[in-house]
């Protein structure tokens, strides 16, 4: 009796978690494995006797080398960092400010300006670059960090503020307005107990909008053209490739380097991540 | 102005401008301001310059003229235009379908209780975690006619003879772009799914399964329905960002081979920006509109019918 079970355990859970976490993690080791791995070895073809895929004898640091002595490497890391930076500070000011007013306060069109931001929420990125491209020429924004700080916001702020009402609204309304009999301003109240009190909201608002801007592409690719004002995923993708020629070792590395930042800001805030996530799917 | 009213008073009295923030509406259009002015910007203008710069002859460098829906007549009556819809509707479609199935797969085996659970769902978010184009070279160096592991593991377990040249055929182009899509989706649809199935009360399931439910009717008739409203925002949402998708096509083929795998997004790119015909880079990208405002429209009603209920 219990050895059946077992055996169902095994079949209708063990094997398939199993599976899923090999699939869906196997290609970060891949990554892993072919930023150590030396030319000689990488470039096996796949029905050689010498293709030994999961191991090797012989790590190298070479391809780490190339990227950060012979690329520009080191700035895209400082780029990404410095906008996705920026943009996720100016994303918080303006959603957390947002989502306070659209979910505490009573004025008129609280309800169709909150449709609004969420309709923004879903307009993707691709729908406007071409116009936007214009745009950052005429600001004269083109090619500086400013095009991507400026234009990031855009959506992260409908993330932020849809995040944000959902925890102001969870707030009971009583100790604002015991605040408010105390002698505080409305201004104050909001200032110091509201927002104190929403902290978890923000910070796993702040680590989305981070990620966001981390991952964010095509404005990145549209907007920059000098190599060293590019982001990461950016210049990894036209600097490194020549013509036809991948520089798979290196490509590797970039790829590794540039995710541990992002993986080490949502490993530390894990919980927060998957809270503000799921938040977010609740509406 | 302000210095004569707060003079006699020696500011005492709160100033007029935060005064005027103890009044809602002032406060709340205060509050907001900022947002409205990045919106209208950077949101608002740009659709409406697209809009305007589809409806001429611009290229880059060239200020084009007026020449109505000509740009729109072309892009419709453009092949590959029509191949990058039905790419686009097909692409949406099926990995929609995958990541829904996988996602409520994975979130059921991982609502369950195991040791180290907490440690398994982080690890599993990584794909969704990780910047796309990033991971998606990845996947592109594992596709790789010459070096595939993916032949080799497929070759040593004996399923095929001769290499399979996966970014190399139109067919088989598209099947791994999908892949990729997939295996990047399902994290998200699985821990969102998990949030909804840890809402649903196990007395629930423990009820159905005293009155004599067998595990696929207990799904079938408990967990399901109450999963439903949550299911229904992810698929939507996911359904707009595949629909927009952009970044992983672009690395994995450029739209290639012959141009089997564009979607809208990427083959805007290259009319736009690629070939510098702005205008018509500006109708190609705007042809997504009518069919994400269709989405954002059901999403809406949607969301108000469950809040009204």
């Amino acid at each position: 009796m219990i050895e059946g079970a077992l055996w169902r355990k095994w079949v209708y859970f063990y094997i398939p978690l199993a599976l899923f976490v090999f699939v869906l993690l196997f290609p970060f080791y891949w990554m892993g494995i072919t930023t150590f791995r030396p030319d000689g070895e990488l470039y096996q073809p796949w029905n050689s006797p010498r293709y030994q895929p999961f191991w090797t004898n012989n790590p190298t640091w070479d391809h780490i080398a190339y990227l950060l002595e012979e690329t520009l490497f080191s700035r895209w890391m400082w780029n990404t960092m410095l906008i996705a930076g920026v943009s996720t500070i100016v994303s918080l000011f303006c959603g957390v400010l947002a989502g306070y007013a659209l979910s505490r306060l009573n004025f008129p069109f609280a309800g169709s300006l909150g449709t609004v931001i969420f309709i923004t929420y879903l307009v993707p990125q691709t729908l406007l670059f071409i116009p936007l491209a214009e745009i950052i020429r005429n600001f004269q924004l083109g090619d500086t960090p400013w095009s991507l700080m400026l234009t990031y916001p855009t959506f992260l702020i409908p993330f932020c503020t849809w995040l944000m009402m959902g925890y102001f609204k969870a707030i009971p309304k009583e100790l604002e307005e015991c605040a408010r009999i105390d002698g505080a301003s409305r201004w104050q109240a909001m200032v110091y107990i509201i927002i104190p009190i929403a902290v978890p909201g923000i910070l796993s608002a702040g680590i989305f909008a981070f990620t966001l801007s981390w991952n964010e592409f095509i404005y990145a690719l549209v907007f920059l053209s000098s190599p060293e004002q590019k982001t990461v995923p950016v210049g990894v993708t036209s600097e490194l490739i020549r013509g036809d020629v991948f520089f798979w070792g290196s490509l590797m590395a970039g790829a590794l380097l540039g995710s541990i930042p992002v993986a080490f800001v949502y490993s530390f805030f894990v919980e927060h991540y998957v809270a503000g996530l799921t938040g977010s799917v609740k509406g | 102005m302000a210095v004569t009213t707060t003079a006699g008073t020696g500011g005492v009295r709160p100033r007029p401008r935060i005064r005027r923030f103890e009044d809602e509406r002032w406060l709340a259009y205060a509050l907001l301001a900022p947002t409205a002015v990045l919106l209208a910007l950077f949101i608002a203008y740009p659709f409406v310059k697209g809009v305007l710069l589809s409806l001429t002859s611009s290229r880059v460098g060239v200020e084009g003229e007026f020449v109505g829906l000509k740009n729109f007549i072309k892009v419709f009556n453009d092949g590959i235009f029509r191949e990058a819809m039905w790419n686009t509707f097909w692409y949406t479609g099926v990995t929609t379908v995958f990541k829904l199935a996988l996602g409520l797969w994975l979130a059921l085996l991982l609502n369950r209780n195991f040791k180290g659970k907490a440690y398994l769902r982080a690890a599993i978010l990584l794909p969704f975690i990780i910047p796309t184009v990033l991971s998606t070279f990845a996947w592109k160096w594992m596709f790789d006619p010459t070096f595939s592991v993916i032949n080799w593991a497929l070759f040593k377990v004996g399923l095929i003879e001769q290499r399979i040249n996966w970014l190399g055929d139109p067919d088989l182009a598209m099947a791994s772009i999908m892949i990729v899509n997939i295996w990047r989706g399902v994290p998200f649809f699985a821990i969102s799914l998990l949030a909804g199935l840890q809402t649903i009360s196990p007395e629930l399931q423990e009820a159905a399964a005293i009155d004599g439910a067998r595990p696929l009717q207990r799904f079938w008739y408990v967990t399901w329905p109450l999963l439903l409203p949550v299911t229904m925002v992810v698929v939507l949402f996911s359904v707009i960002q595949t629909f927009a998708d952009f970044q992983l096509v672009y690395v994995m083929t450029g739209g290639g081979p012959a141009n089997a795998t564009h979607l809208f997004a990427t083959y805007a790119y290259q009319l736009g920006i690629g070939t510098g015909l702005l205008s018509e880079g500006a109708a190609v990208s705007l042809a997504v509109f009518p069919f994400l405002f269709l989405i954002v429209v059901v999403q809406l009603l949607y969301i108000r019918r469950v809040e009204t209920r």
